[in-house]
């Protein structure tokens, strides 16, 4: 590597090399496509979680994500529901 | 010799399809073998340009789909290489003028005559790649080392499976080694592991590209071009020879550097 480019990426943003950023962004743009999962699909799954979890508890629904990601050549689904609290047992 | 249709596409436009299907055609005549090239990009024909034979034009595809004339009559030979010839697109019409089964059929009588039809497929995941793929045995995925290319190659060799062609094989085009070493450019790896599929070849960035393509003279006909020597390993790999894949470096060595490596060995 050039003294040149050593300098520049040491007062560059960060020191992860735009080709790593490319890679991980590319897997995670096609494990959506690959999955045909389209944003309205992913609302429309949020949106009935959130019908179903309310019924047992109180979440908090603002901070409410889904979504789907790549794992070690897995792909899993993933919820991050904060809870605000239990509802009280009828 | 059993023919083979081989369909040349990518998804994304501007990576170099075209160039890949006038070089490979090129490179496999040059290896006496009976080639055609037909340009499915009806509407936005550029392989008459980029092999120098617009000039010659006639008729076109859709003048032999829609029997304005024989096929025999729309197939230019190349003025260079014997078994050479190309039937174009038509220029004014668009990509519905021509059915997937029309395809089928024109590339069943081009098997007759000769041994390798190379079907330049436009840009796109519409009915003009529809088109290009009905007949086709093989397929290249030509896709350059930037997300974009990348993306619309995984999407293009999912299509590529629903249509039947398990055996898509890729071309790396105009790889930077530089960009590449200095960490900026995904490099041959990273790019073969998200796609999974074969690697046929890889084709560094090269200026020669563009002055061949000035001249209407495939890149391959120049001994010293660097991306045309990766144009010719390419195509005796395509016709079964083993020809190893160099490393990135040693692809960017043209001619006069290879002669000079030896020479230095040699001391």
């Amino acid at each position: 590597m050039a003294l040149l480019d050593i300098i520049t990426r040491f007062f560059a943003k960060d020191n992860v090399s735009s080709k790593d950023v490319a890679r991980e962004r590319l897997r995670l743009v096609l494990v959506h496509d690959r999955a045909s999962v389209s944003p309205e699909f992913l609302n429309q799954l949020k949106e009935d979680l959130i019908k179903v979890i309310r019924e047992y508890l109180e979440i908090d629904e603002e901070a409410l994500s889904v979504d789907l990601e790549n794992e070690e050549d897995s792909i899993a689904l993933v919820a991050n529901i904060p809870v605000k609290g239990f509802k009280r047992a009828g | 010799m059993k023919s083979r249709v081989i369909v040349i596409t990518s998804g994304k436009g501007g990576v170099g399809k075209t160039t890949t299907t006038a070089n490979i055609g090129t490179a496999l005549a040059m290896m006496d073998k009976k080639v055609v090239m037909i340009d499915t990009d009806i509407g936005l024909r550029n392989l008459d340009v980029v092999m120098g034979l617009e000039n010659r034009i006639v008729f076109d595809i859709v003048d032999v789909v829609n029997g304005n004339c024989k096929l025999k009559q729309a197939l230019i030979k190349d003025k260079r290489f014997d078994g050479l010839y190309l039937l174009p697109a038509a220029q004014t019409k668009d990509k519905t003028a021509v059915s997937p089964h029309q395809m089928k059929n024109l590339t069943n009588e081009l098997r007759k005559d000769f041994d390798y039809i190379l079907v330049d497929c436009p840009a796109g995941i519409e009915q003009g790649f529809k088109n290009a793929v009905a007949g086709a045995d093989d397929a290249i995925v030509v896709a350059t080392p930037e997300i974009s290319s990348v993306r619309d190659a995984d999407r293009i060799i999912g299509m590529l499976e629903a249509s039947g062609l398990n055996n898509a094989r890729l071309i790396i085009n105009r790889l930077r080694s530089k960009m590449v070493k200095r960490g900026d450019m995904m490099d041959i790896n990273d790019i073969l592991d998200i796609l999974s599929i074969e690697l046929l070849g890889v084709v560094p960035e090269d200026e020669s590209i563009v002055v061949s393509t000035n001249r209407g003279e495939p890149a391959v006909m120049e001994t010293t071009s660097r991306a045309g020597g990766a144009y010719r390993r390419i195509s005796r790999r395509l016709i079964g020879e083993k020809v190893p894949m160099l490393s990135i470096d040693e692809e960017n060595l043209n001619f006069v550097d290879r002669f000079r490596k030896i020479l230095k060995l040699a001391r």
